[in-house]
């Protein structure tokens, strides 16, 4: 399976342009020529796709598209310059080449490491072709039987909105310290979003999962119906929502998606790139103590199919679990490999970039929080009024504040210990380092999201994945409009 | 420097041959666009290059229907293969998608035959070097306004270039250049309570029109400067001024729930609400894309639809969507050219500024920052992680953070007092601060 991944390619990247792994070579030693020059790197891509999507009971939409090119990275101390084409082939690449070696400055001129051995890192997942796994006859029988099944669980059902989404991502890099590697991905991704109507109020509710797999992942273990039902049933909770409570309250989280919490109050501000610039709230401060001794949190690149999972990073470097908070302590960053340098560190493969016309930037990959010790029940018994947020929309961070924020899109108010009614419209804002040391109460039941998130950062969105355990947030502030 | 003349009449040729080729295919009818962008960006940080990026993308899209049924493709290759394997694909996914009754062009009469050249395209001389040394004065004018002013996330200048052209088997062909530069600039003030970042940036169509380096400096560093040391606030109702920057996402929520794509759906706030009342009636709203050199002018939409200018609220009523050809035909009505979105929507603003607002406010909140999605499209609940000003009497008195505000934007754009003239008109929503007479803040 490795030296398929490696030989696809090949054989789709660099045989069509005509490149050989020498003329790679060739245009790193002429970058590294200029004075200055520390590093650079040639990161190609062929990446194809294909969507499809259903409202009103039929699939009336679907798109298919391919993207390929090249882009050509110089690095001098703190200096980069990119350029890139959506052209595989010896003249576009030197053409980017000369474009960036105008970074280059007065100093010793450096030389490219010659190539190890091509490698593909972990093998976490098949070198498979999503966009063929399935017959497009198969796929759309898959999104009708789904509207169909999610209309016949409610009568107040009046709307079902369904996508398909598969990608297979080839990429290929070569480094001036030797690297190169390659990597076959794929990704798939189904949506189940739905209204409920009853008595003139509208609400919405949605669902879906994906993995680096096959379409057929949808029909294993009946997943594409739980989905489905998943969809409906928030939905009809938030039919009999009232209006969330506003003000500072103790705040439990259930497990597994909510752990965007995680992502946005510490793994953005443990992102190598904003600690060598020292804007993050977190620079500087390890070895102390950052969040509650409940809470150990790690970035783990390497579970097997997951969406947030790279056999290598975007640098050739392969994934690892990363340690970020342990015992409540900071232990490490996460970090490519020109923060890495520049911070005397190791990197963790965590160099990532949303498309070869993108710089690799620090970003996470699956970020969760270790299993603790209460049951669920034991931690919402805990709680004398506050609010049960099960599921999120979208969260934000400042990181140099330390400010978050996200929206819950299922909520509860919990009194005496009991789950009350449920709430519409609650948002939840703290700061991140604040917050985690009020982290009072941490569950047995880790979870990890069912694989749709979706990370932005400087404009560059990346698949990655999210996962904690029940746990108690002491004095959360939660926005809603009931005072 | 390029004046896409070259690629203006390849481009068209290229569009003509997807065209064909669609039709030879088995399409009964196809619209397809190709794109190219070029440009440059230069950021800096403490004083010293970060990175120098050059941009150049292509990409050529293709929509066939066969019959009702509908497929797309899109490609960066424009190889005759690559052309020939595109509009396969397109075909490829109609032969499995739904006849849908409203698929399909826009009605051949509404095409822009003739359009006016709306001065879009201001290319900009600017060679690496002098963005980098527009970029380094902004910083440094940032960084030297104040001894808080502790760290950088430095300054970027950007300029890009644009040429589109768009044809459909309706016979329409259409294509002009565009421009975009851009500087922006973010710095980190820090005193005992801890670390507070701001940022400012100027963008416009010519770089002339640009505000200059030193004035993106120095405000970037008054934001930055103005926000250390915040308090929170106690939970309260109190009336709320959205700054100007902040009020164009107000308005971008209104804009949300009266698109075609959320009416049909039904998951607006804002359902059957054409001829109601949904602002205060002294508020007008107007769609101008025919505006000279503005950000969000465009001759003709994403159909290749004329568009023109046009009221969508007056005295508070609201007199059309906004529609592109599919969901027009869909909610049974005629489409507004917006496919692909509003092209500057303009607010009447009152004749004072965002001072004289304030002190109609009294006391209450002026928020300069929103964070998080907490915006339901369905229902209109309101409810967002804010950052801003504590009022007393229309004075600033303190920064505050870490509070939400909540409300839901139905009552919000009813609730709409005043609205100031501090409008930036390098934006496609253009409005000033607006004035809401309640919101519920929420906060330590």
């Amino acid at each position: 399976m490795m030296t398929d991944s490696l030989q696809l390619a090949r054989s789709l990247i660099l045989e069509p342009g005509g490149l050989t792994e020498s003329a790679l070579a060739q245009t790193l030693s002429m970058l590294m020529s200029h004075g200055g020059v520390d590093d650079a790197d040639l990161y190609f891509q062929v990446s194809r796709y294909e969507s499809w999507s259903l409202e009103d009971g039929r699939v009336k939409d679907g798109s298919y598209g391919i993207d390929q090119g090249v882009g050509v990275r110089a690095i001098s101390g703190e200096k980069t310059g990119f350029a890139y084409s959506d052209e595989i082939n010896l003249s576009a690449l030197n053409e980017a080449a000369n474009t960036v070696k105008a970074i280059s400055r007065q100093g010793q001129a450096g030389k490219a490491k010659v190539f190890g051995k091509m490698h593909s890192g972990h093998h976490l997942y098949e070198a498979l072709d999503p966009v063929a796994s399935m017959s497009d006859q198969e796929k759309i029988h898959l999104m009708e039987k789904l509207d169909k099944a999610a209309r016949a669980i409610d009568p107040r059902v009046t709307q079902v909105m369904i996508s398909m989404v598969g990608v297979r991502d080839v990429m290929l890099v070569a480094g001036a310290d030797g690297t190169l590697a390659a990597d076959v991905r794929p990704l798939v991704r189904l949506s189940v979003s739905v209204v409920a109507e009853q008595n003139g109020r509208r609400e919405q509710g949605s669902s879906g999962g994906g993995a680096r797999v096959g379409f057929g992942y949808f029909l294993d273990d009946d997943r594409a119906m739980s989905y489905a039902r998943e969809a409906v049933r928030q939905a009809l909770v938030n039919l009999d929502a009232v209006d969330a409570p506003a003000g500072v309250m103790d705040v439990v989280l259930g497990p597994g998606w909510p752990g965007v919490l995680l992502h946005e109050a510490v793994g953005h501000g443990l992102e190598g790139d904003f600690n060598r610039k020292g804007s993050s709230a977190f620079s500087g401060r390890i070895g102390e103590k950052v969040a509650s001794e409940l809470c150990t949190v790690v970035d783990d690149g390497t579970l097997a199919q997951r969406r947030g999972s790279l056999n290598v990073d975007d640098e050739g470097t392969p994934t690892q679990c990363t340690t970020l908070i342990e015992n409540g302590v900071l232990v490490g960053y996460i970090q490519d490999k020109h923060n890495a340098r520049l911070m005397g560190m190791a990197p963790t493969g965590n160099g990532r970039r949303e498309s070869y016309s993108h710089l690799p930037m620090p970003r996470m990959t699956n970020t969760y929080m270790l299993a603790g010790k209460h049951t669920p029940e034991e931690i919402i018994a805990s709680i004398d009024r506050g609010l049960y947020a099960v599921n999120f929309g979208g969260g934000q961070v400042d990181i140099t504040s330390g400010k978050f924020v996200f929206s819950a899109s299922e909520a509860y108010l919990v009194e005496k210990g009991k789950i009350i009614a449920p709430v519409r419209g609650a948002t939840l804002i703290g700061n991140g380092p604040e917050v985690m040391q009020r982290i009072s109460m941490v569950g047995n039941n880790l979870q990890l999201d069912t694989g749709v998130g979706t990370c932005g950062k400087d404009g560059q969105s990346v698949p990655v994945g999210v996962g904690q355990p029940s746990m108690r947030v002491d004095q959360l502030t939660v926005g809603g409009t009931s005072t | 420097m390029n004046d896409f003349s070259q690629q203006k009449q390849e481009y068209s040729q290229l569009i003509q041959q997807v065209l064909d080729e669609a039709k030879h295919q088995g399409a009964t009818a196809a619209e397809a666009a190709v794109g190219i962008e070029t440009g440059l960006s230069a950021s800096v940080r403490l004083g010293d290059v970060e990175t120098l990026e050059y941009n150049h993308d292509k990409g050529l899209s293709v929509t066939v229907f066969v019959g009702q049924s509908k497929g797309s493709a899109s490609t960066s290759d424009f190889s005759r293969q690559a052309i020939v394997d595109t509009v396969r694909a397109a075909c490829s996914i109609a032969r499995y998608t739904a006849a849908d009754e409203f698929a399909g062009l826009a009605d051949k009469a509404l095409m822009a035959w003739d359009y006016p050249d709306l001065d879009l395209y201001h290319p900009w001389q600017v060679s690496s070097e002098q963005a980098i040394d527009l970029a380094l004065e902004c910083e440094a004018t940032a960084r030297d306004f104040d001894k808080r002013i502790i760290n950088s996330e430095g300054a970027t200048v950007s300029s890009h270039s644009a040429f589109r052209v768009y044809g459909n088997s309706h016979g329409f062909i259409g294509g002009y250049p565009t421009s975009r530069h851009s500087l922006s600039c973010s710095v980190i003030g820090e005193d005992n309570k801890g670390m507070e970042r701001d940022y400012w940036y100027t963008m416009a169509r010519n770089a002339a029109d640009m505000e200059s380096a030193a004035n993106v400096g120095r405000i970037t560093a008054e934001r930055t400067i103005a926000r250390l040391n915040p308090r929170s606030l106690s939970t309260r109702q109190v009336p709320v001024v959205f700054s100007a920057e902040m009020a164009t996402g107000f308005f971008g929520h209104f804009i949300s729930a009266i698109r075609g794509g959320s009416l049909y759906r039904r998951t607006s706030f804002l359902l059957d609400s054409k001829g109601k009342q949904i602002f205060p009636s002294w508020l007008q709203l107007a769609e101008q894309p025919l505006l000279k050199g503005a950000i969000g002018s465009a001759p003709y939409d994403g159909d290749g639809v004329r568009t023109q200018e046009r009221d969508l609220v007056i005295d508070g009523v609201l007199q059309g969507y906004v529609l592109d050809a599919y969901a027009a035909r869909r909610l049974g009505m005629q489409t507004t050219a917006n496919a692909g979105g509003v092209h500057n929507l303009s607010v009447h603003t009152s004749d004072f500024g965002r001072d004289e607002l304030l002190r109609r406010m009294g006391t209450g909140l002026l928020v300069t920052e929103l964070m998080g999605q907490g915006v339901n499209n369905v229902t209109g609940d309101y409810s967002r992680g804010a950052a801003g000003f504590w009022v007393e009497n229309g004075e600033i008195q303190y920064p505050v953070s870490e509070i939400t505000i909540a409300s839901n934007v139905k009552q919000m754009m009813l609730g709409i007092q005043a609205i100031a003239n501090d409008i930036n008109p390098h934006r496609n929503i253009r409005t000033g601060s607006i004035l809401i007479d309640k919101m519920t803040v929420a906060g330590a």
